[in-house]
């Protein structure tokens, strides 16, 4: 899973079948630092709790389709949940391998 | 597989119910001599991978889900080990 903020609402006015009702947003995919990084993307939202400007996770391929309730609904993007916080831990001094 | 190094958590209260009662944890991905690459992802934690530690990530759906005991569980990424040590044979 990547972090990923909601930019926005994609409402379409006709769906394949399997997908009608299925609530779509626009996702700035983030990095690691919660900048923006790569192409936005749609991504479905199971939790329908997602809105624009929030951070969240989102997964890709076989597991966005399997994130859907039915599962199984040709989707290639979906929303897994919502980012409260991201808790960074201090970097150590010495990051070597043990 | 890939190595990982723990940097952080994810905290998340509306989510999927394969989330509920689980730690989401952010890794690194770490290049040939062990070091963060830049790239990272959240994986899901099931042996209790703690902050700073290298791990070992299973990145593919479905060793995710044979490790959750879950058919439909979508998540791809799962912590599988922590990494006791690394020997490079530098050639």
């Amino acid at each position: 899973m990547l972090l990923g903020r909601v930019i926005g609402t994609v409402v379409p006015a006709v769906v394949v079948e399997g997908l009608a009702g299925t609530p779509m947003l626009w996702v700035q995919p983030l990095d690691r630092e919660c900048e923006p990084e790569g192409r936005p993307i749609v991504c479905a939202d199971p939790t329908r709790m997602a809105g624009p400007g929030e951070t969240v996770y989102w997964v890709e391929s076989r597991e966005a389709a399997l994130a859907l309730d039915p599962w199984f609904v040709p989707v290639d993007h979906a929303i897994v949940g919502l980012v409260d916080e991201i808790k960074n831990d201090p970097p150590e001094e010495d990051f070597s391998i043990p | 597989m890939i190595l990982g190094r723990i940097a952080g958590s994810v905290v998340s209260t509306i989510h999927h119910p394969i989330v509920n009662g689980r730690k989401l944890l952010l890794a690194d991905r770490l290049d040939a001599e062990g070091k963060p690459t830049g790239g990272y992802v959240i994986a899901m934690d099931v042996v209790g991978a703690g902050h700073g530690e290298a791990v070992i990530i299973i990145d593919e759906g479905n060793g995710a889900r044979q490790v959750l005991e879950d058919p439909t569980a979508p998540i791809r990424a799962v912590v599988v080990g922590i990494v006791d040590g690394l020997e490079i044979v530098s050639d």
